[in-house]
């Protein structure tokens, strides 16, 4: 492989390997030999594009032709006529890379144009199970440079003074952390770090372990140089089987190089990290629930203070970091504080990495600098909602936050502009909505979650959120009265009052948003019986009108023969009958059946 | 790691595997390599190592070294373009690796073009370039 003229970078992460990426790599293998061409083209195996919607994703370099959507039947293609003969096969590529028969790069195009990575630099860009590559790209470089020429106080300054914030969802400054941690005497002391991702539709933690693992690593490193600690955790769901292998793959040659265990660069300094897989619990999220369940212990929170920082795992010092916040530290400590400070606003410094989901036409991962409003996230970056659809609001913060209505779709994103508006930042899930979204139905739903989260050992939140729930239902079914609002109200504010940890104290809050930007909807439940958006089936029902020709369509497909009719003549629903399935809406060609 | 050295090292030996992945700049060079099946049948794929193996071996960064399909003489195969910044496209024709290892050591290196292996060397008249 001396002389290799071209690489074929084939997404890794979740989303294209659920989509067959790693067939690809197979059938590239297989087609390069066929052709003799294994020599000279390296078949290379990246974390995630970003790009998740057009996946699996394959790029060419040095063209950079960027291909979407690439079945193995297309592998073929790209072999003979793009590696072979080096004609780019055009039908296969992004289509907007592709302007008149000319490629261009896909930095121009809408998706990237507008964001800036730091956490995601090395996703996409090198091999996440080759420590060589990410050192060819400064890896490693702010651990030497911390180990060898700076103190640990001076580590925690540049922390400090670069703004950054926890981008685990409080935001909490990082650097102030770091002094706390390093303020606690101990015997022991411990690095965490916080992978357990857990609110629906959020995956920014995930795609960096899978995409770029050392930089975790690194930063982990330099954090327990900080604040004296030689052991770290890295506390991972196990769902996320990828992350966990490549990271298990990263520490065992960060340990080969010695840039793990004892002496690093002949410093004298010793660290190591070991892997802690959780089963899952939503509260381990919160930090001393996560660190009771690396003591083998239940995932259940404890009232601080005691502060990890003063006695954590183990009963000693202890710091814990998110992922996500780790992955910038490497990047600070190598462009410096004012190129860090530099980028997002005053009080929130840096970029945020998100995860688009819901009704939106780019599902995937983006990066953006902070003060970027959520029209550019959404509308540019995102493609907007697909088929047209009326952009409604979007969820921040997953179970944790509140919803954004469109009415604020120009507020830049920051810490403080998102829990004025009632909202937060959250780790970084963003769940789209559209005009066909039921808010009371979209409230329901992240109760839903809490409610089976709820580990149970305060009664606030273990009972509060099960009776909030049984209201949302009464909504959702008709039954709710006008003093059900207000009664909600009331629930939610001792809910969050009284909770133990963050999980209850929050999980209110999809409620209290919906109730602040949609109650002309929760009226509507109950005043009209009526769902706006046509969500909640308990306030619908399904119509024939006279645009029925007769057809039998509908009366074949529906599951509980609620339909009746004769051939060429208008069809009726048993309402009694129908489950509202929706069965016939879908199979009409007639436009003939309708939902009100 | 016993040393930043050690370090330093393996990452210079690392970025020089994955300059390929850099997208091109404006100032990059580019040196096309015809790889239709009459370039190909004419002797193209060794040229095109010859020119992905001096590159590497001389560090040349901003030169990219692609491939393309037919340019429609095909008598002429092996044909290697190159496309500098600022300046003309050059057309040699007739290629060999040796040929091509004396292209990068002048004209990309040195920046003077290697008349005789022109087209227009090649074809003197009015069919040249």
């Amino acid at each position: 492989m001396d002389f290799v003229r071209s690489h074929i970078l084939v997404c890794g992460g979740t989303g294209c390997t659920a989509s067959k990426s790693p067939l690809l790599i197979e059938e590239f293998g297989k087609q390069l030999k066929a052709a003799g061409l294994e020599r000279e083209v390296m078949v290379i195996q990246t974390g995630c594009f970003g790009l998740c919607e057009l996946g699996p994703v394959v790029v060419v370099y040095p063209e950079g032709a960027f291909y979407s959507r690439i079945t193995p039947a297309d592998v073929e293609t790209i072999v003979s006529e793009h590696i072979l003969k080096g004609r780019i096969v055009a039908r296969l590529l992004y289509h907007e890379t592709v302007s008149h028969d000319s490629v261009n790069s896909l930095n121009d195009t809408n998706f990237y144009k507008k964001q800036l990575r730091i956490a995601l630099r090395n996703c996409g860009v090198i091999n996440p199970e080759n420590i060589d590559e990410y050192i060819a790209m400064d890896g490693y470089q702010a651990l030497a440079k911390a180990l060898t020429e700076q103190t640990p106080d001076e580590v925690i300054q540049i922390m400090i003074d670069s703004g950054l914030r926890g981008r685990g969802g409080a935001g909490f400054p990082t650097g102030r952390k770091w002094q706390y941690a390093k303020s606690y005497k101990g015997d022991q002391k411990y690095v965490l770090c916080n992978a357990d991702e857990g609110d629906p539709g959020a995956f920014m933690d995930r795609s960096i372990l899978e995409g770029d693992p050392h930089s975790v690593i690194e930063a982990m490193i330099i954090a327990g140089y900080a604040i004296g600690a030689s052991q770290g955790y890295i506390y991972v769901r196990a769902e996320y089987p990828i992350a966990v292998q490549r990271l298990e793959k990263a520490i065992g040659q960060a340990r080969e190089y010695g840039l793990l265990g004892q002496n690093i660069f002949g410093t004298g300094f010793g660290f190591d990290l070991s892997i802690r897989l959780g089963a899952g619990a939503f509260v381990c999220g919160e930090e001393t629930a996560l660190i009771a369940s690396i003591e083998g212990c239940r995932g259940e929170p404890r009232p601080r203070p005691p502060f990890p920082a003063e006695r954590g795992l183990f009963g000693r010092p202890t710091m814990n970091n998110n992922v996500e916040t780790y992955a910038n530290i490497p990047w600070i400590l190598i462009n410096g504080t004012e190129a860090f400070a530099a980028i997002g606003t005053e009080n929130s410094k840096g970029t945020k990495v998100f995860a688009l989901g819901g009704k939106i036409v780019n599902t995937g991962l983006v990066e953006v600098p902070m003060g970027t409003t959520l029209r550019e996230v959404i509308e540019e970056i995102g493609g907007g909602c697909p088929g047209g659809k009326k952009f409604k609001a979007a969820q921040t913060g997953g179970p944790s936050g509140g919803c954004i209505p469109a009415e604020h779709i120009d507020k830049p994103i920051d810490y403080e502009s998102l829990s004025a508006i009632g909202s937060m930042m959250g780790s970084g899930g963003l769940i789209v909505m559209d005009e066909d979204n039921c808010m009371v139905d979209m409230a329901r739903y992240f109760l839903d979650f809490t409610v089976d989260e709820s580990c149970g050992k305060c009664t606030p939140c273990r009972i509060g959120t099960r009776r909030l729930h049984q209201m949302l239902d009464k909504f959702t079914e008709g039954r709710a009265t006008l003093e059900d609002i207000d009664m909600m109200e009331e629930l939610c504010a001792h809910i969050s009052k009284n909770s133990l940890c963050a999980l209850g104290q929050t999980a209110s809050n999809p409620v209290l948003s919906t109730l602040r930007y949609f109650r002309d909807e929760y009226e509507a439940h109950v005043r009209d019986r009526k769902c706006p958006a046509r969500v909640c089936k308990s306030l619908l029902q399904y119509l024939i009108i006279d645009k029925c020709r007769g057809c039998t369509a509908c009366k074949r497909v529906c599951p509980t023969d609620a339909i009746s009719g004769e051939v060429k003549k208008l069809h009726v629903i048993d309402q009694e009958k129908c489950v509202k399935c929706g069965a016939c809406m879908e199979t009409c060609k007639f436009a003939a059946i309708i939902k009100e | 790691m016993k040393s930043l050295e050690e370090l330093r090292a393996i990452r210079e030996k690392a970025r020089e595997q994955m300059t390929l992945r850099k997208e091109d700049g404006p100032q990059s060079t580019r040196v096309i390599v015809g790889m239709a099946t009459c370039g190909i049948a004419a002797g193209a794929r060794p040229v095109l190592a010859a020119a992905v193996e001096q590159v590497s071996r001389r560090k040349l960064e901003n030169v990219s070294v692609t491939q393309t399909g037919c340019i429609g003489v095909c008598r002429l195969e092996p044909i290697v373009e190159v496309l500098a910044p600022g300046e003309e496209k050059v057309t040699y024709v007739k290629m060999t690796p040796e040929m091509m290892e004396k292209v990068i050591a002048e004209h990309i290196v040195n920046n003077r073009v290697v008349k005789e292996y022109t087209i227009g060397a090649e074809e003197p008249g009015p069919a040249a370039n």
